[in-house]
């Protein structure tokens, strides 16, 4: 029998230096990178569909991102343009309002100003308001005298638009001074609600994302239940056993994050043509807005994030599960 | 190097598989386990590599009482402790070299230490030349000496062996056999859980029996 005393030994003597331990860290984690990388690609088509609706649930808010987004750039264009509407007196003559229009023309911080005279605003009246003949029963028109007047660039500022209100208001024929910005608030107000439910949206499928990466990676504990097993019992701790499966949740959600993008330049290079047309029809500049590096960015980071939180989840539920047996 | 101090072990289903076991293995020590199918050697093993912890009594490993370490501890326990199955337990989608390296690996061992320990290793059980062949194109008595060599690659200082020779004829046994006898020439400890009586008879090791959960003999060989 050998019953002689050895020298005390021991994995747990044999302590390797701290560097080197570092070195081995970033070592294993580039192997475990590449590992789950390979591992990824061994099973294309399953890897792919994967990554094709992660890519669509990622790209549904991203595109209503970039629709609000366009749409608020042209609702900025318009908002340049606010209009005065004076309501002139009764006692004010169409010759004097036609001096009125004149005068203000003058104005340096008046592009543009038009008399709406009491028969044209009848008409106009007549033909939205669905009254129709109605009108004509009346005795009078009662309607008064309008000149509505843009403001040149600088001074569609809403500031500068207020201090012009005022002066509007206090011209002895002005009986009411109106900025027309109604619209405006609501377009903006609406724009609002939009951004709203596209981050309600963005959350259910963000949350959609979450529960795609677990249920993959769950997939993939369990056909790796043996060799988990058996890692466990060779004295894996669990940070060495869900590292793996961490950068795989991370490969997911690069890869929906890049498949995103694609998606949405697709639409974008799809859609750019007939938009161009419509916006020469308007004789405007306007060019569809892509997303810019920022949101590349922001996007590509906000998958990955998810890829991996997805996969957290999915790792520490599951791995408790799993106890080695023989 | 082990130590039972009157441990008992019930499991959830009610059955008594270890009732008031007092038994200790020396440092440097080799010993069989021997019984009938469920006599508790299975659960002796399972307890000193906490897959399963005792209900009563306390279990010390290497210094270590294993009632007091923590489940996140568990890892560092078993990384003192080679243990050996009779299904070998392999990773049959990796190399020879992988499989032997893995203790190593997990460890966070550096990669040129890791590659000379391996290969001491293999050597160690006549395998060198296997090193890149997957497990599945090996025999099962070379298998085995895979699982061994996995066992003992990070020179720990315990080895446990869930009848190793369970499915190798008597030839391969006593190879296994006398690679264990190395080992414990060289000053680790092992337990050894076997019902094959013959092989533990001519092997002249002290011999722990098992019967029905209680401990029937220990001493010499039977």
């Amino acid at each position: 029998m050998s019953q002689q005393q050895p020298e005390k030994r021991g994995a747990t003597t044999q302590k390797t230096g701290l560097i080197s331990r570092f070195k081995m860290f970033l070592h294993l984690h580039r192997l475990e990178v590449r590992n789950s990388y390979v591992g990824l690609i061994k099973t294309p088509i399953a890897t792919l569909m994967t990554i094709a609706v992660l890519g669509i649930a990622i790209a549904l808010p991203a595109g209503l991102h970039l629709m609000l987004k366009n749409a608020s750039t042209v609702s900025a264009d318009w908002d340049g343009a606010s209009r005065f509407s004076l309501y002139l007196n009764d006692s004010v003559s169409k010759t004097d309002a036609e001096d009125l229009v004149i005068r203000l023309m003058k104005r340096l911080d008046v592009e543009e100003a038009v008399l709406i005279d009491k028969q044209q605003a009848l008409d106009e009246f007549q033909a939205l308001s669905g009254l129709g003949d109605a009108l004509y029963q009346l005795d009078e028109n009662p309607l008064p005298q309008v000149v509505e007047i843009i403001p040149t660039e600088q001074f569609s500022l809403p500031e500068a638009s207020e201090a012009m209100l005022g002066t509007f208001k206090l011209m002895p024929e002005v009986a009411v001074a109106k900025l027309d910005m109604q619209w405006v608030k609501r377009l903006y107000y609406l724009l609002q609600v939009v951004d709203r439910f596209i981050y309600a949206l963005a959350s259910m499928l963000g949350l959609a994302v979450l529960l795609i990466v677990g249920n993959t990676i769950r997939l993939a504990i369990l056909n790796r239940r043996d060799e988990i097993e058996i890692i466990k019992l060779i004295g894996a701790t669990d940070a060495f056993i869900r590292r793996p499966f961490l950068y795989t949740g991370l490969w997911f959600g690069i890869g929906g994050g890049f498949f995103a993008l694609m998606i949405i330049s697709g639409s974008l290079y799809w859609l750019s043509d007939p938009i161009n047309q419509l916006a020469i029809q308007y004789n405007s500049g306007y060019a569809l807005l892509g997303l810019n590096m920022t949101e590349v960015f922001q996007l590509m980071a906000f998958s990955a994030l998810l890829g991996l939180s997805g996969s957290w989840v999915s790792v520490s539920r599951h791995l408790k599960q799993i106890n080695p047996s023989y | 190097m082990i130590s039972f101090n009157n441990v008992s072990k019930r499991y959830e289903n009610g059955h008594d598989a270890l009732k008031h076991i007092n038994m200790t293995l020396d440092e440097g020590e080799m010993a069989f386990l021997t019984g009938h199918s469920g006599a508790g050697k299975s659960t002796l093993l399972k307890l000193i590599s906490l897959v399963e912890r005792s209900t009563r009594g306390e279990v010390w490993v290497n210094g270590n009482n294993l009632s007091k370490i923590s489940n996140r501890k568990i890892p560092y326990i078993r990384r003192d402790i080679g243990m050996i199955f009779q299904d070998h337990r392999l990773l049959f989608d990796r190399t020879v070299y992988e499989n032997v390296a893995l203790p190593l690996v997990i460890e966070g061992a550096d990669h040129r230490e890791i590659g000379k320990r391996v290969r001491a290793a293999l050597d160690k059980v006549g395998l060198l030349g296997k090193e890149k062949l997957l497990p599945i194109m090996l025999s099962g008595g070379e298998q085995q000496r895979v699982g061994i060599a996995r066992a003992v690659v990070n020179k720990p200082p315990i080895i446990l062996a869930d009848e190793p020779t369970g499915n190798l004829d008597p030839e391969l046994s006593a190879e296994i056999m006398s690679l264990f006898q190395q080992f414990n020439q060289v000053g680790v400890s092992l337990l050894i859980a076997s019902h094959d009586l013959s092989l533990i008879a001519r092997m002249r090791y002290r011999t722990v029996t098992l019967k029905g959960g209680s401990l029937l003999a220990d001493g010499g060989s039977v």
